[in-house]
């Protein structure tokens, strides 16, 4: 039973890795900030809440599942403010988000 | 080593990985709001790190730190968005709204 909790945990925290790297790579590849901001708000609910999840099969209940799911709320509610409030504050400080005409003049600018 | 440290381990090197490349974001640049953006995703990825280093030392008490380490960086995301639009912390939106 324990050994089926574990793995279901694995499974979980795997998946929330994979979504973090994949959120790594876009915060390091795209190409200007709003769509960055997208990667970075992405990873940061999916990959960070599917590891937070894979930790609670792992504490089974108990206060530390508590406290789990008090950060995994806190994460899920403060991230995509942050990034919105981000955002507004991007495009109020005068930085333009890249349109399609732009992407075709410099096809692979990092 | 047991297969659950094993797998902790591994999934705390990966989350250091993305750390890395949300530093070399913050170094990069090139606006200020990409900075901010690295520091925020940095912060999230502190939070994940925290906790998991508790379950890998048996520790879990470490979500305390990881709790508190969560509030305080999107009350700092904010305060340093804020001081950027308004260039003061303590002043009140007036007709654009706040951020």
């Amino acid at each position: 039973m324990e050994l089926a909790a574990h793995i279901v945990s694995w499974i979980l925290m795997g998946l929330g890795a994979a979504f973090l790297l994949i959120a790594g790579l876009g915060i390091l590849r795209l190409p200007d900030v709003f769509t960055r901001m997208h990667a970075a708000g992405i990873g940061d609910t999916l990959g960070a809440g599917l590891i937070l999840a894979g930790l609670m099969f792992q504490s089974g209940f108990s206060l530390i599942t508590v406290k789990l799911v008090f950060v995994f709320i806190l994460l899920f509610v403060t991230s995509p403010t942050a990034t919105h409030a981000l955002a507004k504050s991007a495009l109020t400080g005068n930085v333009k988000p890249m349109l399609a005409e732009d992407l075709e003049d410099t096809p692979s600018k990092p | 080593m047991e297969p659950n440290t094993a797998v902790l381990a591994a999934i705390t090197i990966a989350v250091i990985v993305v750390l890395s490349m949300a530093l070399a974001r913050a170094i990069l640049g090139p606006t200020v709001y990409d900075r901010i953006l690295a520091v925020n995703m940095i912060g999230t990825k502190t939070v994940v790190i925290i906790a998991l280093v508790g379950f890998l030392d048996g520790r879990p008490d470490f979500l305390d730190i990881a709790l508190l380490y969560a509030l305080i960086n999107f009350i700092g995301t904010i305060a340093v968005l804020k001081f950027l639009r308004y260039g003061d912390l303590g002043k009140a939106s007036e007709d654009e709204g706040d951020i």
